[in-house]
């Protein structure tokens, strides 16, 4: 590892802190567009103006925006998450087990999600052009062209209704068995699973076809390596550098889906929880949760951008 | 991104000239079909639906699918049929206003910011970058939580959370046209930033940038669908597809067609719109991965 890369690596995380405040900025200003008073809102119609001044002091409501912005990013640069306007309870508390319960939802995923989808994409671009081949392209293309929900709904239907084996819509918290977590958690995972997959498997083949038509893997074939060697030998561990960034790049569409999938299946993840605090309008709340997001997503992009830089060899 | 030298669908149907003059396979004209379908009845769904949207018609919920209720009937026992007609109204209209706005003002920005260069061009790319960090679905979330959710919010919301990637790839694009000697001699002659962009620049990238239109399209039906089905898209009386779904989720331990259908038709509209691109002729699509 030399200077150059060490520079490159520190720009992009430097550009990935700019990039946060920013988001935290569009985060914040987008939340207190909230047309009415959040002090009106927290006492009700029937409390009395000096309470409502009181409690707007208390709040720094009365403070200009960039002050309370300023306010609002010291409080969670040191762990202060605010309190929840629903129910008067530290957003930590909140969030805590529940963050737990969406990362093991998205590990398992994960778990399951990349083999397949490295395994698929690449077997995929060993036989370009043959049957299976076109089978996994309309299968992946069929996958990303409908909304997440079709997906769940589907696998609702085909393993609920009609083959009756996993239990409908419902999440329960008594897993006690191996069996019983095998039941709750097959149908938020499947569901993640295509949805991540789809995507990681059209950038892996693109990867490997890409690498595929470089004249060094020409003169592979032309001395005559077969097919397998030619993509495993030859064009595999040029191309890892794009999958891997595909796989990180992939896994940031798990933000999108978990949305979905935890509202769906009930799942007692965090992304439940903000489209709850979206329906009672829990301002610092949907912060948190935006903001943990937003640095998730940001994570693994970057991870995504970093990992390409390394893994080219001309920078090495 | 360089494409891989045999389209597989392509490979498909034998090709012919369509009138145009360009090669368009049947498996592209297909999609093209279902699309121009959808939209005609867009335009015409209050012409054309066989009973009004909020009449209660059938006296069981969850209908199956019968000689009247072609498409059963919903969670209130209202015509199934008549309700996506309807819908159709609302999901291809607000998807295409937001695309609309997204692939002007994300294409005029790009072109700009890669005639200008400098400051101008690092500022709107870092910008725009820093929204494009945040997840789409996340984006809709906190604004409908901010400022609630009527059709024009809608739109902007939708517009705004997608001008980044429509920004990217048109900048993309314009670089490259950029560095052309035409560029450097209507430069030299003087030409306004206007005439650039308009004269030089556009003509140029105009097909690439119509084919990333229709995939931002499909982006966007997905998300604005996601959005109604959490419940914080189209409001009721409204209903798109996506808010269908959610009204008659209570009907899928019956595998009622109230649920399914809806989704049918998004993915219709949806794989027809990418089937549609991906058998243009490469001389119009060219380059249209980002």
């Amino acid at each position: 590892m030399n200077k150059r890369i060490l520079s490159l690596a520190a720009n992009r995380l430097a550009i990935a802190l700019i990039t946060l405040v920013i988001v935290s900025f569009a985060v914040f200003f987008a939340t207190t567009l909230l047309p009415g008073d959040t002090a009106t809102i927290l006492l009700g119609q029937s409390a009395t103006p000096e309470a409502v001044a009181g409690l707007r002091t208390a709040m720094h409501l009365d403070d200009p925006a960039i002050l309370r912005f300023l306010h609002w990013l010291m409080g969670l640069a040191q762990g202060d998450l605010g309190t929840s306007y629903a129910n008067n309870m530290p957003v930590a508390a909140l969030i805590g087990g529940r963050f737990v319960n969406t990362l093991k939802l998205a590990a398992i995923t994960a778990a399951i999600a990349v083999p397949l989808a490295l395994t698929l994409g690449i077997t995929a671009a060993m036989w370009r052009g043959s049957v299976y081949d076109r089978a996994v392209t309309i299968l992946t293309i069929g996958i990303i062209s409908v909304p997440e929900f079709m997906i769940a709904t589907s696998a609702v239907l085909i393993f609920a209704v009609y083959l009756k084996w996993l239990p409908a819509l419902s999440f329960t918290n008594e897993v006690s068995t191996f069996y019983d977590i095998l039941r709750v958690y097959a149908m938020p995972v499947l569901t993640l699973t295509f949805v991540v997959s789809a995507q990681m498997i059209r950038m892996t083949r693109a990867a490997v076809v890409e690498t595929l038509s470089t004249p060094y893997v020409e003169m592979a074939l032309l001395k005559g390596a077969s097919r397998p060697r030619l993509v495993l030998r030859h064009a595999l561990p040029n191309a890892l550098g794009p999958i891997v960034n595909a796989v990180a790049l992939s896994l940031s569409y798990l933000l999108g889906g978990v949305i979905i999938v935890e509202t769906i299946f009930n799942y007692p993840g965090i992304a439940k929880l903000m489209v709850d605090a979206v329906a009672t309008r829990d301002l610092p709340l949907i912060q948190t949760c935006a903001m943990i997001f937003c640095l998730g997503y940001l994570t693994l992009i970057t991870l995504a951008d970093i990992l390409a830089i390394l893994s080219n060899p001309r920078l090495r | 991104m360089k494409r891989p030298p045999a389209n597989t669908i392509a490979v498909l149907g034998t090709k012919f000239r369509g009138r145009v003059g360009y090669r368009v396979n049947p498996v592209g004209l297909i999609g093209l079909a279902i699309i121009v379908a959808w939209t005609v009845v867009a335009l015409t769904a209050p012409l054309i639906i066989p009973h009004s949207v909020g009449e209660i018609v059938d006296f069981d919920y969850f209908g199956p699918m019968s000689r009247t209720l072609w498409l059963g009937s919903d969670y209130l026992g209202r015509d199934m049929l008549s309700r996506i007609l309807m819908g159709a109204r609302y999901t291809v209209g607000i998807s295409l206003a937001a695309v609309a706005i997204a692939c002007t003002c994300g294409v005029v920005l790009g072109m700009t910011a890669a005639v200008t260069g400098g400051w101008v061009d690092t500022i709107l790319s870092r910008l725009l970058d820093a929204l494009n960090s945040i997840p789409s679905k996340l984006f809709g979330l906190v604004v409908v939580a901010a400022v609630g959710s009527s059709i024009p919010v809608l739109i902007l919301t939708l517009s705004v959370i997608y001008i980044p990637g429509a920004y990217r790839f048109a900048r993309a694009l314009a670089v490259n046209v950029n560095t052309m000697d035409f560029v450097l001699v209507a430069r030299i002659r003087g030409e306004s930033l206007f005439y650039l962009i308009r004269a030089e620049i556009l003509p140029n990238i105009l097909g690439p940038v119509l084919a990333d239109f229709g995939l931002r399209f499909v982006f966007i039906v997905l998300l604005l669908s996601g959005l109604s089905f959490l419940g914080l898209g189209v409001q009721p009386p409204y209903a798109d597809w996506g808010a269908l779904v959610r009204e008659n989720i209570g009907g899928l331990p019956y595998g009622a067609p109230a649920v399914i259908v809806p989704s049918l038709a998004i993915a219709s509209l949806t794989i027809s719109v990418n089937l549609f691109i991906d058998n243009l002729p490469a001389k119009i699509r060219d380059k249209e991965e980002h």
